[in-house]
């Protein structure tokens, strides 16, 4: 014992317990209700285009990092997140093969081509999606009505590869912000809050979202300047845009509990790496967001708005991070 | 500024900061004991910030416990003593703390000796004037005891034009493991709150604060009651538990709400902090006479196998007092001395025990974890961690590119090194160990700039 020698490293010795993977788990674990919902309103199809677009994902991750140092990336619990997320915000009926490739695209051009996990500008899952948008415009504009039919499938989810979707006849029907737009015909708040219209996988239920992103909020997995930035500013602008006409224009209830708007708030504004670092840089994110919105929903060409807002955000963070420091301790603002 | 209104609500506290699992369990509730003398003790002459003690002593001379073998090398150096009875044995090089020879006084213990201190008549502190106060604090061998280890003396020199309103006793001890100053302050409250008198005699502070964390209450109650009985003009206030709580920045923000500009002192918003061991030993020396020759060292961790608080002789080898808490157990996978945010991991424990030892903690892997570190995904917990506001996460972004003089416009000069950043990280990215290495490097650029303009 005289001499023995003790290993070295540097301080701190105490870690805490919350890892990276933990987290990329419990955002998972909070999707199961969204999941369940989707699988209670679209049955089958819900089911097979999770597993479609987190094939994609898993595969793109693996395939792209089998030979690097990150070749464990896969089990980090990030690339299937990106693919349920992805699938939440596709359309029942929509192809699964395209399905496939969204989360190819979303993982491969989305996060691997930047350097892999947190170094991407544009979140992974809506990249995937407006990729998906611009490829098959049609598809993922073909919405089908929710029922309780769970072992029948939708729309055209059979599709063959490369077969245009938009030749096989569905079930369709229309989203409450598609109804809006083109027909001026509102949806009752009833069916807005507990899910009962046409959408995506995960944008049915506004209620449940609204739960979990207080929980996520709670359990400070997201921070809660996004969500209260975002919602706030899309109610006092369309707010104060349906007091001007309130025939025309849709009520701040409405532009809350329709479309994407809460899934996005609630889990891809959120995402750390495409979002910024400062409290007030979170604020100028969230209001930017919000105003995108209401700008697309009202005057732009597309009844929704949100996956092309948060997006647009993304590109900005960056610049965001630049200008909007944290003050030091000790120093002047 | 009347900041007493504060203390009444909620308990104080500063902004960010981490909860590491305290860890005190081990030690808290053990009374300090002593260890039996050794046959020989080893005191580097350079304990402390500054100049090297000279040696006053020459080989084969007797010396008495308590006898200065060391005067102070300048003005920032301090004397040292003799921990025992015994013959100077040698004047030469052994392994030091920092994990280098450093030149070092040996002590053979005399055991014949009762190595009974024999107080020694200092004056009246009451009679002094305050250079004549300096000098016998400086001549006590008196350092910070929290682990910084800087002459108390300079300290206690206020400069020309600057004041201490406020005078505090840094009980927060928030490192996770350490106890001894807990212990301090529930075993010699007396002399601590008698320590803060004889100091504020010379400085004349409006305010005196104690300032202890709530997961201490046996202390609180204790200095409460004290201060209480004795009807003195000082405060004790409860701190949140939080790290780090103990940093002397975070102190003062969380009584006063004030923050130490960048780059300057607490003296410089007229504040003064103190350690509760240097405090103690300041009163003890000014009522026995007794200089710094031994401290409390609290031993703990899960590799050790009889944790404990321990008075421990300057110059003690590591390897004994380790042996007194009954030794390592197996399955040992670090050594280190301070606390396990800050503290500075060893090779060796045939070192001594010297003057800023606060603690030596034996760590096993259940403390200990090796960790797969994953890239920076900007969860921005670093950020709500750190207790300076700086972006760890964007520092540690710049420090893995080397870009070090970008990491300098961002203040990575003003981090204090406390580690919160590292604890949180969800990646387990190495921040603050890459903060040390980015400062290193600006140091270094700093002088050699500086040597370059002299010519």
């Amino acid at each position: 014992m005289a001499d023995r020698k003790f290993p070295i490293s540097t301080a701190p010795f105490l870690k805490g317990e919350t890892t990276t993977p933990g987290i990329m788990l419990h955002v998972l674990l909070t999707l199961l209700p969204v999941v369940a919902l989707a699988f209670y309103f679209f049955g089958l199809s819900a089911l097979l285009l999770l597993m479609s677009t987190s094939l994609g994902c898993l595969l793109t991750e693996w395939f792209f990092n089998k030979n690097t140092t990150k070749k464990y990336s896969v089990w980090d619990g990030s690339a299937l997140l990106t693919g349920v997320l992805l699938a939440l915000t596709l359309p029942p009926g929509f192809p699964l093969w395209m399905a496939f490739l969204g989360g190819v695209v979303a993982i491969g051009m989305g996060k691997l081509i930047w350097g892999g996990l947190g170094q991407n500008i544009f979140n992974p899952a809506l990249l995937g999606r407006a990729f998906l948008q611009a490829a098959f415009p049609t598809a993922i504009t073909t919405w089908s009505e929710p029922n309780g039919r769970y072992l029948a499938l939708r729309g055209t989810n059979l599709a063959p590869p490369l077969y245009g979707a938009e030749n096989i006849e569905g079930i369709t029907s229309a989203t409450p912000l598609s109804k809006m737009k083109f027909d001026q015909v509102p949806t009752a708040l009833h069916d807005l809050l507990w899910g009962n219209t046409g959408g995506s996988l995960g944008e049915t239920c506004g209620v449940i979202l609204l739960v979990i992103g207080i929980y996520l909020v709670v359990r400070k997995v997201i921070n809660w300047r996004i969500p209260a930035s975002v919602l706030l500013t899309v109610v006092v602008l369309s707010g104060i845009i349906y007091l001007i006409n309130p025939g025309q224009y849709p009520s701040p209830l409405f532009m809350v509990f329709s479309g994407g708007l809460l899934l996005g708030t609630v889990y891809m504004a959120t995402d750390p790496v495409t979002s910024p670092l400062s409290a007030k840089g979170l604020w100028v994110f969230g209001i930017g967001i919000g105003v995108l919105v209401v700008l697309i929903r009202i005057w732009g060409g597309l009844p929704e708005g949100v996956m092309y807002a948060i997006l647009l955000m993304n590109a900005f963070t960056p610049l965001i991070n630049r200008y909007i420091k944290i003050r030091t301790f000790g120093h002047k603002k | 500024m009347d900041t007493t209104h504060q203390h009444n609500g909620s308990t104080l506290t500063f902004p960010h900061g981490i909860h590491p699992d305290d860890n005190k369990g081990y030690t808290q509730a053990l009374p300090i004991e002593r260890m039996p003398f050794s046959d020989d003790y080893i005191l580097p002459l350079s304990q402390h910030i500054g100049a090297p003690s000279k040696a006053i002593v020459t080989k084969g001379q007797q010396v008495k416990r308590g006898q200065m073998i060391a005067e102070p090398g300048g003005f920032v150096s301090v004397a040292l003593h003799a921990p025992v009875d015994g013959t100077v044995t040698d004047i030469g090089l052994y392994p030091g703390q920092n994990g280098q020879e450093n030149l070092s006084v040996r002590i053979k213990t005399d055991h014949f000796s009762s190595q009974q201190f024999e107080p020694v008549k200092v004056p009246d502190y009451r009679q002094m004037d305050l250079p004549e106060f300096i000098r016998h604090v400086q001549n006590s061998g008196l350092v910070g005891l929290g682990g910084a280890a800087f002459p108390a003396h300079v300290k206690f020199s206020i400069p020309e034009g600057k004041r201490c309103r406020y005078l505090m006793v840094n009980g927060c001890e928030c490192e996770p493991f350490l106890t001894s100053d807990d212990r301090l302050m529930i075993e010699y409250g007396e002399d601590l709150v008698n320590g803060m008198m004889i100091l504020n005699h010379f400085l004349g502070a409006e305010k005196i604060y104690i300032a202890v964390e709530q997961n201490k209450p046996e202390a609180l109650a204790n200095l409460r009651k004290i201060v209480k009985e004795g009807d003195l003009p000082m405060e004790v206030v409860a701190l949140k538990t939080k790290y780090p709580q103990g940093a002397e920045k975070m102190m003062i923000k969380a009584i006063l709400g004030l923050e130490v500009p960048s780059g300057k002192l607490p003296v410089d918003i007229d504040v003064l902090v103190s350690n509760v061991g240097s405090i103690t030993a300041l009163s003890q020396y000014f009522s026995t006479g007794m200089p710094l020759i031994e401290r409390v060292i609290t031993v703990s961790g899960s590799a050790i196998n009889r944790p404990a608080n321990v008075m421990v002789p300057l110059g003690t080898s590591i390897r004994e007092l380790i042996d007194w808490c009954g030794g390592i157990k197996d399955g040992v996978t670090r050594v280190l001395f301070g606390g396990p945010m800050m503290g500075m991991v060893q090779k060796s424990i045939n070192t001594p025990v010297v003057k800023g030892t606060s603690g030596i903690l034996v760590l096993s892997d259940r403390e200990v974890r090796d960790l797969n570190q994953y890239n920076c995904i900007r969860c921005g917990r670093c950020i709500d961690a750190c207790p300076l506001y700086l972006n760890p996460c964007l520092l540690g972004l710049q420090a893995k590119k080397g870009l070090w003089e970008e990491m300098e416009e961002n203040n990575i000069m003003d981090c204090f090194e406390c580690a919160s950043c590292s604890y949180v990280c969800p990646s387990s990215i190495p921040l603050v160990q890459s903060f040390r290495v980015a400062k290193g490097f600006l140091r270094e650029k700093k002088t050699r700039d500086k040597e370059t303009a002299n010519g």
